[in-house]
């Protein structure tokens, strides 16, 4: 099966963004500029037209693409990067601005889990308004009830409202209703990301089914774990262009080395503005790999450390820096003090410039990122200030992690390598032996 | 090591999943085209066909919660437009001397109210439809004139309970219905074309401009007392004429012949002729340009929406 089930040609999308920001055209505005400003008005709309504005972004620019038939393919890449709009276009919810798709069979698409559910609606209710939203016929659906129910679970509750489902509960109802859906190319973007451990682990399954059976799977997603194991090939777009094709474990090192995810490695303050008070000025904050290099991606195997830049600008006060770091869900993962600085703390530094670096051990942080906050206080406390999130640490896992050979999401804030042990209760000379199978 | 851990999930998979796989994959491929032209209208009706299920999960939908979530439920489909019957019976018949002829003014203002009502309904709610279901629109692919469609085909429902309590009345007032009544249907269908037309251009232009919705009420409100609900169009009618002006002028407005008509096929009289082809040709003007329109702008509506 070589044949190209999609075929991208200089695929492009222009979103006029200013449109978006401004909230919605009334009619009234619509009328009253149409009034006074026609020239101006028809300036505007020119423009727009040719994608000259400046209030215009281009989420797909020039996107060339092949797509053999039965390939579960991985789309990966930066926030921004033209995602989800292309898996939008390819679903045909919205018109490419430029360029041409092929599209060989049909096509389902799965964009968001328990689209149009409807609360006060039963769960059987539910599964079948929204097994026709997805596009499936009532005997199908019909024909597929059981299953559909079995797969989430559910049995007992099904002529319950859904209003009272637990959020568990109803998102694995949610994405049974969607894992039936069998079209011929399946386009799915960030849906895996739902329920318990366990369910995930049955998602990942069905996906994993779904693209041996042959059919064409599109799969975006920022979990590399289940990237990696979910296909063989994958997309790396950035800026709304491929910018790499190939062996998964290819494209996702490639999108490693070179992307820091929207994370920044480094800020850097001018004296005129830089955060601070008549005491002290924050000048820069940057987080360094363990091979000293300024660098955003950490594996999560090795140290890193962060360094906070700050100029002394009065010889009586006692400094200090802190860093607190946050992790994608806003929880604090630490927060830590320079107050056991061998060399400095309660001590008087003259003025000028001053380095302090916090060293992060390897093992200790779970893959995500981590947004640094970073301040400075003095005087025993008495007064600190702080720049929230300056810079984010995007930590990797990668083979020999502390995850070990468990795929699924795992729970914490903190993911320390920790020595496990264990050994029989009985007398040492009935000892078994562990056996590999 | 990945696949180690996903091949256990097999298990859950039945036999006859895997039929279901080779059925679909026998229907043999179908090729779509994507490009940033429009598609020819004819494309879009024949989608909707396709997409008729959808349809009708959706009228079903918007009944199914309107009777969950309120009180009294279907009460309300009653009782809205037999309070207007009462209200307009006491202010403009009794106190203003409006007259309705032979049929007693009860009963001929709530036959006016059923299809206005309906139409009235099915306007607010259409108007809204694409917004309300932004959610969707953003997410999945549909012919989004599904949307407006199935807002105003809920109403189905409320008028054919409404309906109950016209026989009733009439049974009261014994009046009963001739062979026109067969011609009801037809009344009901323009009614819901008139709703479809316009329906469309404000739902697709609420979309852009969301003031349409203050427009809306204000829109159906005036709609109103130009249509003959109130009072007989046979008090229109011969003052335009006396103007110098033909009498089918106020069948333009496609609502006044849906009701007169209405009234027609239920207490009989004279056919409202002129009156109701001006009205059916208003009607169709307003679907046809309706759905132009919204076919030259349903491909923004993820964008804007």
């Amino acid at each position: 099966m070589s044949e190209a089930a999609i075929k991208i040609e200089d695929l492009a999308k222009r979103y006029r963004i200013g449109t978006r920001a401004a909230s919605y055209k009334t009619f009234r505005e619509a009328l009253t500029g149409l009034v006074q400003a026609p020239f101006k008005r028809l300036q505007t709309i020119r423009q727009a037209r040719r994608g000259e504005g400046e209030d215009t972004l281009w989420a797909l620019d020039g996107v060339d693409l092949e797509i053999r038939a039965g390939e579960p393919v991985a789309i990966i890449g930066p926030n921004g990067a033209g995602k989800t709009t292309l898996l939008k276009v390819l679903s045909r919810i919205t018109k490419p601005t430029r360029g041409r798709v092929e599209l060989r069979g049909r096509v389902g698409s799965l964009l968001e889990v328990g689209t149009g559910f409807h609360p006060e609606l039963t769960g059987r209710e539910n599964v079948f308004l929204n097994g026709a939203i997805l596009g499936m016929r009532k005997t199908e659906i019909e024909r597929k009830f059981d299953r559909i129910v079995a797969f989430a679970e559910i049995e007992r509750f099904i002529d319950t409202a859904v209003k009272h489902y637990s959020s568990g509960m109803y998102v694995r109802l949610a994405f049974a209703v969607a894992a039936h859906l069998e079209p011929e190319i399946l386009l799915v973007d960030e849906v895996l990301a739902v329920g318990d451990a366990d369910f995930q682990k049955k998602c990942m399954g069905k996906m994993d089914e779904v693209g041996r059976e042959g059919r064409t799977v599109l799969f975006v997603s920022h979990n590399m774990t289940a990237v990696k194991a979910l296909c063989s090939s994958a997309v790396l777009l950035r800026d709304g262009k491929v910018a790499a094709q190939g062996d998964t474990i290819d494209v996702v090192k490639e999108y490693m080395s070179q992307t820091s995810m929207g994370g920044a490695a480094e800020r850097i303050w001018k004296r005129e503005n830089a955060p601070g008070n008549s005491v002290a000025r924050l000048l820069a904050v940057r987080i360094r790999n363990a091979a000293g290099d300024v660098c955003a991606d950490i594996d999560s195997q090795q140290p890193f450390s962060i360094e906070i830049d700050f100029e002394n600008l009065d010889d009586s006060a006692l400094l200090g820096t802190t860093v607190i770091l946050h992790n994608e869900e806003g929880e604090c993962v630490l927060s830590t003090l320079s107050n056991n600085d061998p060399v400095w703390h309660g001590k008087m530094r003259p003025r000028g410039l001053f380095r302090s670096r916090c060293e992060m051990p390897a093992n200790l942080f779970p893959d995500g990122r981590l947004h640094v906050s970073a301040g400075i206080w003095g005087d025993n406390y008495k007064w600190g200030f702080q720049e929230s999130e300056v810079v984010t640490v995007q930590i990797h896992e990668t083979a020999g992690s502390v995850r070990g050979d468990f795929l699924k999401r795992m729970a914490g804030v903190v993911r320390p390598a920790l020595p496990w042990s264990s050994g029989p209760i009985g007398r040492p000379a009935e000892q078994p032996e562990p056996t590999t199978r | 090591m990945a696949a180690g851990s996903l091949k256990k999930v097999d298990l859950f998979l039945g036999r006859d999943q895997i039929r279901d796989v080779h059925k679909a994959s026998t229907t043999g491929p179908q090729v779509r085209i994507l490009t940033p032209g429009r598609d020819w209208i004819t494309l879009g009706l024949r989608e909707l066909v396709e997409y008729h299920e959808l349809l009708y999960f959706l009228v079903w939908r918007d009944i199914k919660v309107r009777y969950k979530q309120s009180v009294l439920g279907a009460a309300w489909a009653i009782l809205q437009p037999f309070m207007m019957m009462v209200v307009f019976t006491v202010f403009f018949n009794r106190m203003a001397g409006v007259g309705s002829g032979d049929i007693p003014y009860p009963l001929f203002s709530y036959a006016g109210l059923l299809p206005w009502t309906f139409f009235a309904q099915g306007l607010a709610q259409s108007s809204s439809s694409l917004v309300g279901s932004a959610h969707l629109v953003r997410k999945v692919y549909f012919p989004r004139v599904v949307v407006p469609m199935s807002s105003i085909l809920s109403g189905a429902v409320d008028f054919a309970l409404a309906f109950t309590v016209l026989i009733l009345m009439m049974a009261y007032y014994g009046v009963w219905p001739t062979a026109t009544i067969l011609f009801l249907p037809l009344f009901a269908l323009l009614a819901f074309v008139t709703a479809l037309g316009v329906g469309l251009w404000f739902a697709a232009l609420n979309v852009e401009y969301r003031d349409i919705r203050y427009v809306v009420p204000f829109v159906v409100q005036l709609w109103l007392f130009v249509t003959p609900v109130i009072y007989p169009a046979a008090t229109v009618v011969p003052r335009l004429e006396g103007a110098g002006l033909p009498g089918w002028l106020y069948g333009l407005n496609p609502m006044a012949g849906v009701v007169e008509g209405f009234r027609w096929t239920l207490f009989g009289g004279n056919a409202p002729g002129p009156i109701l082809l001006a009205s059916t040709v208003s009607a169709l003007v307003l679907l046809v340009s309706g759905a132009l329109y919204f076919w030259r702008v349903e491909d923004t509506f993820a964008d804007v929406v």
